[in-house]
């Protein structure tokens, strides 16, 4: 029976795609196109890099990574993303928890409010601190009265990164949220847990892919950031410059492969952010599959 | 007693959801919240569990009022419709979930797993995830879990919901006898008047957030409280007659009505058993024809179309059908040996009427 039964199939298997698909020439071009854009866009300049910066071999390479500015462009660039990483996964737990978990009113401007960062260009956002904290800002007297800089200074480059940050963690929490609803908290909360044992023990692990992946791709952007911060700087070699300011002002000094030495190492970055970021949309399409799996029922 | 409610009411915005309920649940009862989808049942379980707190009333457990008493500490299990089990988790962390959360002992807290998934045959799955197990074994989980501090109330929202037909008989039955050995106080929620007959020593019927009736299934069942329990439980005829000359009557039907006005609409209801057939078309007074049998175990039902094309439900044994000869298309003679007059939804019920010769209508207040 299924011996007879098969060739039928195949022979449908065959014929319906091509009915429904676009001509083979169609496909070959549509393909060649985008690979041909990823090449010359992308591959190149990013292949260009790497071959720039070995341009004048290893030793001269390790020397402008050596170079004392740069080594402190790279300290300030770790430290202004391991302050903002931190705060900004705070705040994205704090929001994405508060949207997914509660009914409250002005919840879809809260929503509207977190994707600013993404619709305001980063110049407007390093100018807007400037105006607070600066020396002609609102709160600039009362900050140099009490010997406070933030302008010019690690505190102004902090928060110019929040901002600029602060909606990728929440992004990426506030869909996993809603999707896993609030029951298993409430199991958790039946069985004798407290909010904070319930936390810990059963929202975080079940958000855990999520929540990597928005520090991950948070952490690329606090370092890899040039507007915002450019403006609250100040440019002050050795002091202020993180490596992307770094970059800009070893290429203006016509040092072309220190410049892209600097920028080989936030490329590999990148890379390495996006292998991280493959490996977890994996993972958590591996658990996402697990609760689609757990049979649908309409709700009472 | 166990649980008892006293004049509660839950109220979500302006709405209520729950409205000014109350009953008593006893010592180790197996009782069944049952209503159409939106008629409050689920909201007075969690209420009971202290997932929602009343808006107003009292909510006792062991005679304790509990309405300010967090979940963590009324001390229930509760079962979700959809399970809810952790699902990072194992089978033994999951049931082990909050022996540790109360610092049980390690060789305590083993013990008492292993002896929870004996007796709910779950033994050797300790490893497994929940989306490596079948939906019964989902469910067994989840009641272990909720049972493993050993809780004074167990309570169930739609126990039965998530599963297919087929095991759900199974988990009925299973339920039953897992009452029967722990004797622990159990509710559960469930929109299928069928199930909560079956396992429930009494049903609480909810309609619109209104408790309808509270009984033991053949109480709600043969001394229904009002129209709306009558319908939900069981099937029923219902007609709307309209008066002339002292007769109600719909197309072919007539019930003698003397003393009410003409014009005026009647509405009786009658279950299908008091439909008497015979397959003598002389025998009785009306007469139709046999459109559908259904057939319900030992019973039948039957689908009678009258010559006026009014359709009326029939129910009648298997030997008795053999005993008439019965078959689909067949014409016969009835009769409508009970009936009730029917008010609004939720007034009082008449009581049953018998029919001594000629029915007649009883001019009451329901009219």
């Amino acid at each position: 029976m299924t011996g007879t039964r098969q060739p039928i199939e195949r022979a449908d298997v065959g014929r319906t795609p091509r009915g429904a698909e676009e001509p083979r020439w169609v496909k070959g071009l549509l393909i060649a196109a985008a690979l041909a854009f990823v090449l010359v866009f992308l591959l190149l300049p990013l292949a260009n890099v790497f071959a720039q910066a070995f341009a004048k071999g290893w030793t001269y390479c390790a020397q402008s990574l050596l170079d004392a500015d740069t080594r402190a462009a790279i300290r300030l660039t770790l430290a202004v993303a391991a302050i903002t990483v931190p705060l900004n996964l705070l705040f994205g737990l704090a929001a994405a928890w508060a949207i997914a978990k509660f009914e409250f009113r002005g919840k879809s401007l809260l929503i509207t409010l977190i994707d600013l960062p993404f619709s305001v260009s980063p110049v407007v956002a390093g100018l807007v601190f400037v105006i607070l904290f600066g020396r002609q800002g609102y709160l600039g007297p009362w900050l140099e009265a009490h010997d406070v800089q933030v302008i010019f200074a690690l505190p102004g480059m902090v928060l110019a990164t929040v901002f600029v940050t602060f909606p990728f963690v929440a992004r990426e929490l506030i869909p996993v949220m809603q999707a896993t609803g609030t029951e298993q908290e409430e199991a958790a909360l039946t069985l004798g847990a407290n909010g904070w044992q319930t936390f810990w023990h059963v929202t975080l692990p079940s958000v855990k892919w999520g929540l990597l992946y928005g520090v991950i791709l948070c952490n690329a952007r606090a370092m890899g950031e040039f507007g915002a911060v450019s403006v609250v700087s100040g440019h002050i070699t050795g002091l202020t410059d993180t490596l992307p300011l770094r970059v800009e002002k070893l290429y203006h000094d016509y040092n072309l492969t220190a410049a892209f030495t600097v920028a080989g190492l936030l490329a590999l970055l990148a890379l390495l952010t996006l292998v991280l970021k493959t490996l977890l949309e994996w993972k958590q399409a591996r658990d996402d599959g697990r609760v689609e799996r757990e049979p649908e029922t309409p709700t009472a | 007693m166990s649980i008892e409610l006293r004049n509660v009411t839950k109220r979500f915005g302006g709405v209520a959801a729950v409205n000014n309920v109350s009953f008593t649940v006893q010592e180790g009862e197996l009782m069944a919240l049952l209503g159409p989808s939106g008629g409050g049942k689920t909201t007075v379980l969690r209420m009971i569990a202290g997932l929602e707190v009343p808006s107003s009333g009292d909510l006792f457990i062991r005679r304790q009022r509990v309405n300010d008493i967090p979940v963590q500490r009324r001390n229930i299990g509760f079962v979700f419709q959809n399970y809810a089990l952790f699902k990072n988790m194992t089978v033994f962390g999951n049931v082990a979930f909050g022996l540790k959360i109360q610092r049980w002992r390690r060789q305590d807290i083993a013990a008492r797993v292993a002896e929870l998934l004996e007796v709910f045959e779950l033994t050797g799955l300790e490893r497994r995830y929940p989306h490596q197990l079948s939906g019964g074994q989902r469910q067994r989980v989840a009641i272990a879990r909720a049972l493993a501090s050993k809780p004074s109330v167990l309570l169930l929202d739609e126990p039965f919901g998530a599963v297919d037909a087929k095991i759900r008989q199974e988990l009925r039955e299973w339920l039953v006898r897992l009452h029967h050995e722990l004797n622990v106080t159990t509710i559960f929620v469930t929109h299928d008047q069928e199930e909560a007959m079956e396992v429930a020593n009494r049903i609480v019927i909810f309609s619109r957030g209104n408790l309808e009736q509270v009984g033991t299934p053949r109480e709600v069942y043969e001394q229904p409280a009002n129209e709306f329990v009558a319908r939900f439980i069981g099937v029923m005829n219902v007609l709307d007659l309209e008066v002339r000359s002292g007769v109600a009557r719909l197309h072919e039907l007539e019930f003698p009505a003397p003393g009410l006005a003409d014009g005026q609409r009647v509405r009786i209801g009658f279950r299908p058993y008091a439909v008497q057939l015979a397959s003598d078309v002389a025998q009785f007074r009306y007469r139709a024809v046999i459109r559908h049998t259904f057939f319900l175990g030992i019973m039948l039902r039957l689908e009678l179309e009258l010559a006026s094309g009014l359709i009326l439900r029939a129910r009648i044994t298997k030997e008795e059908y053999a005993r008439l000869g019965l078959a689909d298309d067949r014409e016969v003679s009835f009769q409508i040996s009970q009936y009730r007059v029917l008010g609004n939804e939720a007034a009082a019920l008449a009581p049953e009427q018998a029919v001594a010769d000629p029915p007649r209508l009883a001019v009451t207040d329901n009219l």
